[in-house]
């Protein structure tokens, strides 16, 4: 809003945008942005975090060798089987809706990812996170934490029991409110497919309002961030069920050096 | 295989991974103290020189004989060195890793795979920190002030305020701005493959 008064400080911070000056910002990345982009934009204006965080140099490429072929290992001795229920980390049930949630992580040549590390963390029901900066004036639920760890099995398969996230405000813009998410840490067979992404739920309503969402310019890029409801792995008088699953980058190895590896 | 899947978009780690990314001992590849081991830091800055108090900094690397460790562990260490840590940066924007000085894997040039993640950076980054004297034709191909993004320095004196000491490793890493450092596309991160 312009102000004329004198009492306004030129160290004053702007007034944050409207909503509708952020659509029109996305709208016009979008439309300046060649279709079929499988990634975000990391230069994304309507997303002000971005502006001074993204490089401006396009990459440099790099044929990718020794360490670089190689993810990092992990096994059972690095987590607890327990960590992939996010409702029993403590003494009782967390508020919310409980829900199921699995998927495979694929490789982009459609191999499974086996034995691989996931790691997740979330919002509670309420939006909250358990981090000390969130400022959100919604309730921490004691019996929620919101992170959880598990491996794939030797079918690429990861499963969770969590409760269904709430979504939340945050200082983007003015009213800005992130879409019900869940935070993914994935690896692959080579150091190359490390992703860190968010699973969202389908039909929520601030999918057009939300920068960070359409910063993938592609919608059926963006579709890919969307989980699907699953009547059959809903559980009777317990849980309903999601599924999701996770595409990574191709490997750059041989069909000869995987199986030295396997 | 043929068929090539489209893979899923990256987005933000965002501001609140820090209850469920970091854990005890993520940074410390080997013990601090033990034979060989050597601190490697740095600071990660913005596009106008001030420091990224909420990024996360993963490394990737071979033992110094040039070994690819293939070695579970890395969550729970128990004595294995895996090759592999993760560092989050502090309120000054520095993150710290106490590990052995890797050796050229394969025959190639030594270097630290670094992959660099935060809030206000929409998909992950990756890089390389070149052990000092260390090259290749990668890196003699660089322009010279791009190749020096990716060269790790010797600290020859205290760092003020830093804990850091003659002897450890300095990789600084510029998420933008005129010492913007170079990272990388890997050829398989191009899709779809050809143009439409
Ligand atoms: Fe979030």
């Amino acid at each position: 809003m312009p102000t004329t008064t004198a009492a306004t400080s030129a160290a004053a911070p702007p007034a944050p945008d409207s909503q509708e000056r952020i659509t029109a910002e996305i709208t016009a990345a979008h439309a300046a942005t060649a279709p079929g982009a499988a990634q975000p934009r990391i230069d994304f204006p309507p997303y002000r975090s971005s502006a001074l965080r993204h490089p401006t140099k396009d990459p440099r490429h790099a044929d990718p060798e020794g360490i670089e072929l190689v993810a990092p290992v992990f096994g059972h001795s690095d987590i607890d089987p327990v960590e992939a229920d996010l409702t029993i980390q403590h003494g009782g049930e967390p508020i919310g809706e409980r829900m199921l949630l699995t998927g495979r992580v694929l490789d982009g040549d459609g191999r499974p990812v086996r034995h691989q590390l996931v790691e997740i963390w979330q919002a509670n029901a309420g939006g909250r996170y358990i981090h000390k900066r969130d400022q959100h004036p919604a309730p921490i639920d004691p019996n929620f934490t919101g992170v959880g760890r598990c491996l794939t099995d030797g079918d690429g398969t990861y499963r969770f029991t969590t409760i269904k996230p709430g979504p939340y405000p945050w200082r983007n813009h003015v009213n800005a409110w992130r879409p019900a998410h869940i935070h993914f840490s994935l690896f692959g067979t080579e150091f190359t497919q490390r992703l860190i992404t968010q699973m969202y739920f389908p039909g929520d309503p601030l999918f057009a309002l939300d920068p960070i969402y359409q910063s993938i310019t592609d919608r059926p890029a963006r579709e890919r961030l969307v989980a699907s409801y699953d009547h059959d792995l809903t559980t009777h008088e317990w849980a309903t069920g999601y599924r999701w699953d996770i595409v990574l980058t191709g490997t750059h190895a041989t069909p000869l050096e995987r199986a030295e590896h396997e | 295989m043929s068929e090539t899947l489209a893979p899923t978009p990256g987005q933000t780690i965002g501001p609140f991974f820090h209850d469920a990314l970091p854990y005890p001992g993520d940074s410390l590849l080997v013990p601090p103290g033990s034979a060989g081991a050597v601190r490697l830091h740095g600071t990660v800055y913005d596009g106008s020189g001030a420091p990224v108090p909420d990024a996360l900094v993963e490394l990737r690397q071979a033992d110094p004989a040039g070994r690819v460790p293939r070695v579970e562990g890395s969550l729970r260490r128990d004595g294995r060195f895996t090759g592999w840590g993760r560092a989050a940066t502090d309120a000054a924007g520095r993150y710290a890793f106490t590990t052995v000085t890797p050796g050229g894997a394969d025959g190639g040039a030594a270097f630290f795979a670094v992959t660099v993640f935060a809030r206000g950076l929409l998909d992950r980054l990756f890089t390389r920190a070149y052990l000092p004297g260390e090259s290749d034709a990668f890196l003699a191909g660089l322009p010279a002030d791009d190749a020096a993004t990716l060269r790790v320095l010797r600290d020859t004196r205290p760092g003020a305020g830093t804990g850091a000491g003659p002897g450890d490793l300095r990789f600084d890493i510029h998420l933008q701005g005129e010492r913007e450092t170079v990272f990388l596309r890997y050829p398989r991160h191009a899709f779809p493959r050809c143009g439409r």
